[in-house]
């Protein structure tokens, strides 16, 4: 860390520079390394004075894989919950954004001004506002307990983004290429799937890849809209531990853990695509 | 894409007049066929999900008995302190933070770079495992903050999640933490967008550094910058989890926000009326935020 400081000529910001980028790391990592903290430990340490593991294991993870402790024994289950509903959320929100967005930039329909804002308006209403209405409509519906309830939900929050980012990114593919495909006889639907998707790809990847966070971190309609313990997603399950008389503390830890490491994956994987103009996935928690 | 990113709302797609349309001589019938295939499925889910929810919220909210009981509540008044306390301290010093901190980041060291890719990890984590660790964190007999009290000084650290003013200072500090890195993102970006030759211009006519960013670098922000206020006020006054895992609105429920004394009316107290009540009473402070939003948007000053 110092060297490269030490190359560029001694100025007196640099120090002040290096103690704000220490600041920052701790701030940073003290949250993460205190799920680390309680995970490695026995469930008896961590009801301590410890900041630092005494005798660190790796049996609250051995736990959470093999689900042997009554509070995980859907986890794997509700893991699957999340990804499920992550992927179909992701699928939909592609799908009904791209549909949308090119019929309103590329075949200019006259409506177009009208679900341009109509997605305006609903990026603007807080997610959480509608819980109450939503929770008694899901019911009406018939999608009571069910994750469809979950993915409607989030298509529904997370496509006016979307229509947004394609339109914009519609912007910079040329119209000639559709007159052209035009003049040669094609439809809308072969334009639609033989230029206007492949030319979008950064586009669709960010967009599936926002839509695919937002839905695996969700929390509140997880909660609200679903209740068994074979059809929850997991932050429900952690927090359904949480609110347990005796939380194992390390149990938890270890689950939320694995939990969170998949998306971590998959933003430091895309991280190009995310940041490129890009960089309001997973606003809306 | 000149700036970044918040709402792309691309202006040519809301004013184009029919008369421009690409496909001359209009939409023929097989087209409309196609047309209306692309758009129903918005349409649908529009009218399904969100204004048959928001109309049914209304008709909830609209019993006034539900809002005498609401005022009645010696919870409530607390409730909308709080919310405006979130709102006030957690939206502004997150977002001047946020702009301080995306200058450090403009820094050409390496070193800076590898830290701004641990810096966003916040955000790229999932938010209730972070904020449930903040509640563990902040135990005032077991968690780490008070361990290293112990450990370094020999004292009692406070009662983090027992006393309400501490209780509401940790909710605003874990949402800082959570949120700072995304929209340091977003000003960072909206720097790199500001043209390096009006640095160099300036640093010829000898601009001190503070001098370099009142004078050049917060006039073209400061749009920017309105904006994500707006935007953030408005998704803040939404929050629900920040609240809900760090303190859980208490002790004693004086540390509830709208977002959270809403569900937990409608759903603990079985009162969906009152919980919708809670929430339409925030709209006072939420439609301006959103009417003023769509004004500078739609002004295109900042395509976000």
């Amino acid at each position: 860390m110092t060297t490269s400081v030490r190359r560029s000529k001694h100025r007196p910001g640099d120090i002040g520079a290096v103690l704000l980028g220490i600041v920052l790391l701790i701030w940073t990592l003290a949250p993460l390394y205190n799920m680390v903290l309680v995970a490695v430990q026995e469930k008896e340490d961590v009801f301590s004075t410890n900041v630092w593991p005494p005798h660190p294991s790796a049996h609250a993870f051995t736990t959470v894989f093999t689900e042997g402790y009554w509070y995980l024994a859907n986890y794997w289950r509700q893991m699957g919950n999340s990804f499920f509903i992550g992927i179909m959320v992701a699928v939909l929100t592609l799908a009904i954004g791209s549909g949308a967005s090119f019929a309103i930039t590329r075949m200019k329909i006259r409506l177009g001004w009208l679900l341009t804002n109509a997605a305006l308006l609903t990026y603007v209403i807080p997610a959480s506002f509608l819980a109450i209405p939503f929770y008694r409509i899901m019911k009406t519906y018939g999608l009571a307990d069910n994750a469809w309830a979950v993915i409607a939900v989030e298509v529904t929050f997370a496509t006016p983004y979307a229509i947004f980012i394609f339109s914009q990114y519609s912007a910079s593919i040329p119209l000639e290429l559709d007159e052209a495909a035009r003049i040669d006889g094609a439809s809308p639907g072969q334009i639609f799937f033989r230029i206007f998707l492949p030319l979008m790809a950064p586009a669709l990847v960010a967009i599936g890849t926002y839509a695919l966070l937002l839905a695996w971190n969700e929390y509140l309609y997880a909660f609200l809209l679903l209740s068994s313990d074979s059809t929850i997603t997991v932050p429900v399950a952690l927090g359904k531990f949480l609110n347990s008389d005796e939380a194992p503390w390390n149990y938890l830890m270890a689950a939320a853990i694995v939990y969170a490491l998949p998306p971590l994956v998959i933003y430091y994987s895309f991280r190009r695509y995310m940041t490129a103009g890009l960089t309001m996935g997973g606003v809306k928690g | 894409m000149g700036t970044t990113a918040a709402v792309s709302l691309n202006r040519t797609t809301t004013v184009r007049p029919a008369a421009s349309r690409w496909w001359a001589g209009g939409l023929n019938g097989s087209d409309k066929l196609w047309a209306t295939a692309f758009v129903l499925p918005y349409i649908a889910v529009f009218l399904l999900f969100v204004v048959y929810p928001v109309g049914y919220g209304i008709y909830l909210g609209s019993d006034p008995a539900s809002y005498t009981a609401l005022f009645n509540d010696p919870i409530y008044a607390e409730t909308v302190l709080n919310t405006l306390i979130f709102l006030a301290v957690g939206v502004n010093v997150k977002l001047f933070l946020a702009l301080l901190l995306s200058g450090f980041f403009m820094r050409p060291q390496r070193w800076v770079k590898w830290l701004l890719l641990v810096f966003i990890l916040p955000w790229a984590v999932p938010a209730i495992p972070t904020f449930i660790s903040y509640r563990w964190m902040l135990n005032s007999q077991w968690g780490l903050i008070n361990n290293i009290l112990w450990n370094l000084f020999q004292m009692d650290g406070p009662p983090w999640l027992d006393q309400p003013q501490l209780a509401m200072a940790s909710n605003i500090v874990a949402y800082i933490w959570k949120w700072l890195p995304f929209w340091t993102l977003i000003f960072l970006a909206g720097r790199m967008a500001v043209p390096k030759e009006l640095y160099e211009s300036a640093d010829i006519d000898g601009a001190t550094g503070i001098q370099r960013f009142v004078h050049v670098t917060f006039p073209i922000m400061s749009n920017l910058y309105v904006v994500c206020t707006l935007l953030s006020t408005i998704w803040t006054l939404g929050d629900y989890n920040s609240v809900h895992f760090v303190s859980g609105g208490g002790p004693a429920l004086q540390t509830h926000v709208l977002a959270t004394l809403g569900i937990r009316d409608a759903f603990e107290l079985s009162d969906p009326r009152m919980g919708m009540a809670a929430v339409i009473s925030a709209l006072p402070l939420l439609i301006p935020l959103v009417i003023f939003l769509m004004r500078k948007l739609s002004k295109g000053e900042v395509q976000l």
